[in-house]
């Protein structure tokens, strides 16, 4: 157990440095680097890569952004197995859904809750 | 002034990143939100009967919960000061943009404040990985009845 959260702190690190090397030296904005993180999970799926990846890293697999675009690919692929070219279309939200329903859901609760304290970087 | 040497000028003058310090500080926030993330897991793992696949749904529902508290005392902003991408590229710098971007336009309302303006900063992710996966999947279903590859 401590091994697994060891190898997810070390694997979500690295991966965050990738982020950081994005910002500072190949000088992209936070959105820039973050939309080429998900199309990279997402890719990475499409070859089958990122499935051992997270039987590997756990969290530092899931937690990442880049899952986000893991998740997107893969329900497509699952509806894609058993509904031909449709299932492309209909099985896109369903892995994902937790991630993009609680955004919204916590969103709109934090707006109700909080008040916004000057500006919000 | 044309455009090349005024590059130039801008790189002089402008102050050098720490890349070294800020990727250690990266990997630092970053490692310790995904240790996190892991622990939480274990608790949907052997509380709620979750697989250590399925475990990732709730996991990231509850890192995104706990996101909305970090952000609505204004902690999480501290910590993006500090961590840099690595409090961003984490489901939680998902969630900040997201619900950061609500709390700050509520005042204008809730439709066309909180509505409109939640997925100012995380709408290129998901409209640029819902894209990506489309093509992705696509092709691979093509591959795949066209008999070259199998799923």
């Amino acid at each position: 157990m401590i091994v697994s959260v060891i190898i997810a702190f070390i694997v979500g690190g690295l991966v965050c440095v990738i982020g950081q090397l994005l910002f500072d030296v190949a000088k992209l904005t936070p959105a820039h680097t973050l939309s080429l993180m998900v199309v990279i999970g997402s890719v990475l799926d499409g070859f089958g890569l990122y499935e051992p990846f997270i039987d590997f890293a756990g969290a530092g697999a899931t937690i990442p952004i880049t899952s986000f675009g893991n998740s997107l690919t893969h329900g497509a692929l699952q509806e894609a197995e058993k509904h031909g070219f449709i299932g492309v279309l209909t099985g896109m939200f369903e892995v994902t859904s937790s991630g993009i329903s609680a955004a919204i859901i916590f969103g709109v609760i934090a707006a109700i809750l909080f008040k916004s304290k000057g500006k919000v970087s | 002034m044309d455009a090349e040497s005024y590059q130039k000028t801008v790189d002089q003058i402008a102050p050098k990143r720490p890349v070294l310090l800020n990727c250690m500080k990266a990997f630092l926030t970053g490692g310790i939100i995904c240790a996190i993330g892991q622990l939480v897991s274990f608790v949907f793992m052997y509380f709620f009967s979750f697989t250590e696949r399925t475990a990732s749904n709730p996991s990231v529902a509850t890192m995104v919960f706990l996101s909305m508290v970090l952000t609505g005392f204004g902690i999480y902003k501290k910590i993006g000061q500090f961590g840099g991408a690595g409090s961003a590229v984490p489901v939680t710098g998902f969630g900040n943009a997201v619900i950061s971007a609500a709390i700050e336009h509520k005042s204008e309302g809730f439709i066309l404040g909180v509505g409109v303006n939640m997925f100012k900063l995380a709408g290129p992710v998901i409209v640029y990985g819902v894209f990506s996966a489309f093509v992705v999947a696509l092709i691979k279903t093509i591959l795949v009845k066209m008999g070259v590859i199998s799923w």
